[in-house]
């Protein structure tokens, strides 16, 4: 992208909020896009304490064979209510932070298009967390059928636990679609005079893509999840073969949605990725329109593709088939986009700053995970593998070292942008080495574990799998006080350290760089005119 | 060169590339890769597994040795400045090409597998299994050992899962009444289930199979060689879902035939005389045979249950309140809920024991008892 601003930074942004309530209650009543930004960006780092103390939890117990610290029951509950969270509550709210603060600066906006709709999509979360982890301690526990929700099952539950995870989910998903529509429309009838789609930079470009496929695919959920609460309250026998109805359609629904899903968690983190490894690189983007063409197939494919989550439910072999080719397409668009960061790297002049490390170690570990996935595909080999621990594998390889690396990325790239100060580089280093060493411990023996055999969301496993089991406790517990250095260097980053120059990256490109750090809390008043 | 002669070529190659990598890996393989097959199906997984491995293995070298090289030399450090081509149509149709090839490579083999995998046709056994929560049910269809019918459970003591006893060397994989079958013989599997969804899964012999209330799935399996195999229930299934273990064993031929006439000698000690009339003290101890076997990991030892999903029977109104009520329960479950219609699973001896054994344990004195023919009247 080549832009050059014309319109002038500006630089009268403080004293600007007049009549803004002060204290907490300009947090409740903002819709300025930045302030909305740092609550979900907060919000979104709290769900994921909330949900990282569970999937400890859940780890210790698996730490040695027997069951020691939960029964059985209160395990199934934690890995629900775990997946749960980190998906809806810490995963895509970070992203949509990321977009509020950025998209706005990036496309030379003066705000998102919807000031009041996103206040009330940000307001909506709490509500929903709140559900999800009250229904902990309401009598028959939480909601206890996976994160998947897989009816018969669901319906079986007794007490209002699932009925209040159903109410969360609808809360969620209408969060996300307002939230959708918001950046939708900033994008388009927002951007600064000049800046044509394809001047548009990778971060808003994977969003524009990922926007829509939340409006297309949430629905789906709300529907799934509907046509449980009235199996169980009302009568009805979507998913009871005595009246009628067929377990599986459930799972045809649920992954419509789910796939997709996957790919709205972690578009956001490749244009973040593109945006990072071209400014350390300091050379352009490799095959800019070849990633935003990669992105839109990647996005198009994954309606195409969901009953590979489901090769053991029975379905013709005519059926398995047709999701294995369609899935192994997918390969090729992702392949395209991890070339492209890789010759984008290639003879240019690189550093290795923090946000740079947790690139580099996405781009190799979301292969890792990319090619886990690629086996997971071929059918026959699935059938031994799914429901194993070589499917938690794969996922936590594209969730935590795909979508949350990149989320680490993001944050440390933009702080300065943020704060006004630059993070503690060193502290940020070692945040990167602890992540990267703890992540790999914990979740790469996880594959032998689902080779051997081991099924996932069991809270007690037979003696073989003993030893792996307790690597990946260790790693996890590693990996989750290495979180806490991350913390402690956002605090003080927040107040004070170096100031912070305009644009701290010499290599950076984009409009938010040519604000001044910290950026004004109303920035590109005027809208500045890209060549 | 014939299809199998390239794909034995391909192998070749492949097993080639393994002993010049991992070389190392491979002497702890055991622990690395998939159980040691006992079917060809699960060795054709194996072996595909290994070939994909070589083929991601490959990508992985080129790639990220290209990354790694400009990490390591194109470094701002040296001095250098970047340079600026940001695009190239030959590379980046390059790059669309080969990795397509590639994927027709992996394609080809994985959907010759496929089809074997999935043809269930001409079997000489046929087992319906059947999941419970959380248990195995196996009818003997067809073929040899036709009519055999047995439950299947989980054998560890509770003791050794909640740590007061040393765990066995086979802890949580171990069953009272394995499956048994012979060997060389083409095995059909009818899964389905009576609650929620299960997933039949024993990793030596490739096969996973959903068990789906209401619904009737199949799939196949030739052993190889004898011994015993052991997996697990794949699909999460509620409290219990990692305590319904599931153990193949299998067997020579005389020895298979030998198993049958024991099964059918043993399925016709089991049945009742009809007009046998019971006494309290006998029906009471049959019944809590029954009720360890069938009801505790809900209602639990002491019949406190677990509150509030799982209800306690120790003073509940239906334990202690008139014998139809209680009867109609056990016998045809309670819709929406993990009570079981145990009518299809236990005998009118079976059904009436444990009735009798629950309206007289712990703190329950109701006195009266339960005969086996007002059980089959109650069915009618």
């Amino acid at each position: 992208m080549e832009a050059t601003v014309q319109g002038h930074a500006d630089t009268h942004g403080h004293g600007h909020h007049g009549h803004a309530p002060s204290g907490w209650m300009r947090w409740v009543t903002t819709t300025n896009h930045k302030d909305i930004g740092t609550l979900y960006l907060w919000f979104s780092f709290a769900m994921f304490m909330v949900g990282g103390v569970m999937a400890l939890t859940i780890r210790a117990e698996l730490f040695q064979p027997g069951l020691q610290i939960l029964e059985p029951e209160r395990f199934n509950q934690m890995t629900t209510l775990h997946g749960l969270i980190m998906v809806f509550g810490a995963i895509m709210p970070t992203f949509v932070g990321f977009a509020n603060w950025m998209i706005p600066m990036q496309i030379g906006a003066k705000d998102m298009a919807f000031g009041r709709l996103n206040n009330w999509s940000f307001w909506l979360l709490p509500a929903a967390a709140t559900l999800l982890v009250v229904s902990l301690f309401v009598p028959g526990g939480a909601a206890a059928a996976g994160w998947t929700l897989y009816a018969p099952l669901t319906v079986q539950q007794q007490g209002m636990g699932m009925d209040m995870t159903i109410f969360a989910v609808h809360i969620l998903g209408m969060s996300s679609i307002m939230g959708s529509i918001n950046i939708i429309t900033t994008i388009l009838n927002l951007r600064a005079p000049g800046m044509t789609l394809m001047k548009m930079p990778m971060f808003p470009w994977t969003w524009l893509i990922t926007a829509y496929l939340i409006i297309a695919v949430m629905p789906v959920l709300a529907g799934a999840v509907t046509m449980i609460l009235t199996d169980r309250h009302f009568g009805t026998s979507f998913f009871n073969a005595a009246g009628g109805g067929d377990p599986v359609l459930f799972q045809h629904v649920f992954w419509f949605f789910g796939h997709p899903e996957v790919y709205i968690i972690i578009l956001p983190g490749f244009g973040v990725i593109s945006q990072v490894i071209q400014a350390f690189s300091r050379k352009p983007l490799f095959g800019y329109a070849s990633m935003v063409y990669a992105t839109a197939s990647i996005a198009i494919l994954s309606f195409f593709v969901w009953a590979h989550h489901m090769y053991t439910t029975g379905m013709p072999v005519s059926g398995q088939l047709y999701f294995m080719y369609a899935t192994m397409l997918i390969a090729i668009p992702t392949g395209v986009k991890v070339f492209n960061w890789v010759a984008t790297m290639w003879r240019g002049a690189l550093t290795f700053e923090t946000p740079m490390l947790f690139a580099l170690g996405f781009i190799v570990l979301f292969t890792l995970g990319g090619f886990s996935g690629l086996v997971l595909a071929m059918t026959p080999v699935d059938v031994q593998m799914q429901d194993t621990y070589y499917v938690v594998a794969h996922f936590h390889y594209v969730m935590v070292a795909g979508a949350l690396f990149s989320a680490f990325a993001a944050t440390y790239y933009w702080l300065p942008k943020w704060t006004g100060h630059m993070y503690d580089e060193k502290m940020g280093k070692v945040h990167f080495w602890l992540s990267l060493i703890f992540f790999n411990m914990t979740f790469f023996v996880q594959h032998f574990l689902g080779l051997a055999g081991m099924p996932r969301r069991i809270p007690d496993y037979a003696l073989q799998f003993t030893d792996f089991n307790q690597i990946s406790t260790i790693g996890a517990f590693g990996f989750g006080l290495s979180q806490l250095l991350f913390l402690y260097n956002i605090i003080t980053c927040i107040r004070g350290g170096p100031k912070a120059p305009a644009k701290p990256w010499d290599g950076a490109e984009g409009l938010e760089w040519e604000l001044p750090s910290p950026a004004p809390y109303h920035s590109w008043e005027t809208q500045p005119t890209v060549k | 060169m014939t299809k199998q002669a390239k794909w034995a070529n391909m192998r070749q190659l492949a097993g080639l590339l393994v002993l010049v990598a991992v070389s190392g890996l491979a002497q702890a393989e055991y622990k690395l890769n998939f159980q040691q097959p006992a079917t060809k199906m699960a060795q054709n997984v194996y072996d595909l597994h290994v070939w994909m491995m070589y083929i991601c293995g490959l990508i992985f070298v080129v790639v990220f040795g290209v990354m790694f090289y400009s990490v390591f030399n194109h470094r701002k450090s040296s001095g250098r400045a970047a340079a600026t081509f940001h695009e190239s149509t030959k590379v980046e149709i390059l790059w669309t090409i080969v990795p397509t090839i590639i994927l027709l490579l992996m394609a080809w083999p994985v959907t010759v597998t496929l089809l074997e995998m999935r043809d269930a046709s001409n079997s000489d056994i046929t087992i319906k299994v059947t999941g419970y929560q959380w248990k195995w049910s196996y009818d003997y269809l067809k073929g040899e050992g036709e009519g055999i019918k047995f439950m299947s459970v989980l054998s560890t003591p509770q003791e050794q899962i909640h740590n007061t006893a040393p765990k066995g060397e086979h802890y949580l994989l171990e069953v009272d009444n394995p499956v048994v079958v012979p060997v060389g013989k083409k095995v059909r599997v009818l899964t389905t289930a009576s609650d929620v969804i299960h997933a039949w899964f024993v990793p030596a012999l490739a096969i996973k199979q959903d068990a789906i209330p209401g619904f009737i799935r199949d799939a196949a399996f030739r052993p190889d060689r004898e011994g015993t195999f052991r997996g697990q229930c794949a699909e999460l299934c509620g409290k219990d879902h990692a305590f319904m273990p599931i153990v193949v064993e299998v067997v020579s031929q005389a020895k298979y035939t030998a198993w049958v006439a024991e099964q059918q000698k043993k399925m016709a000690a089991l049945i009742d005389d009809p007009n046998k009339v019971w006494t309290l003290p006998e029906l009471v101890k049959r019944g809590e045979a029954v009720y360890l076997a069938n009801c505790v990991a809900c209602h639990q030892v002491t019949g406190k249950g677990l509150a509030p999903v799982f209800p306690a029977l120790d003073g509940s109104k239906i334990a202690t309140g008139p014998k139809a009520g209680h009867l109609e329960i056990v016998t045809n479950g309670k819709p929406g809920t993990a009570m079981a219609a145990f009518g299809k699973q236990l005998s009118d001896a079976e059904l009436a024991a444990v009735i009798t054994y629950e309206r007289n344990a712990w703190s329950n004195k109701a006195g009266d008892l339960v005969q086996p023919n007002e059980i089959k009247a109650a069915r009618k």
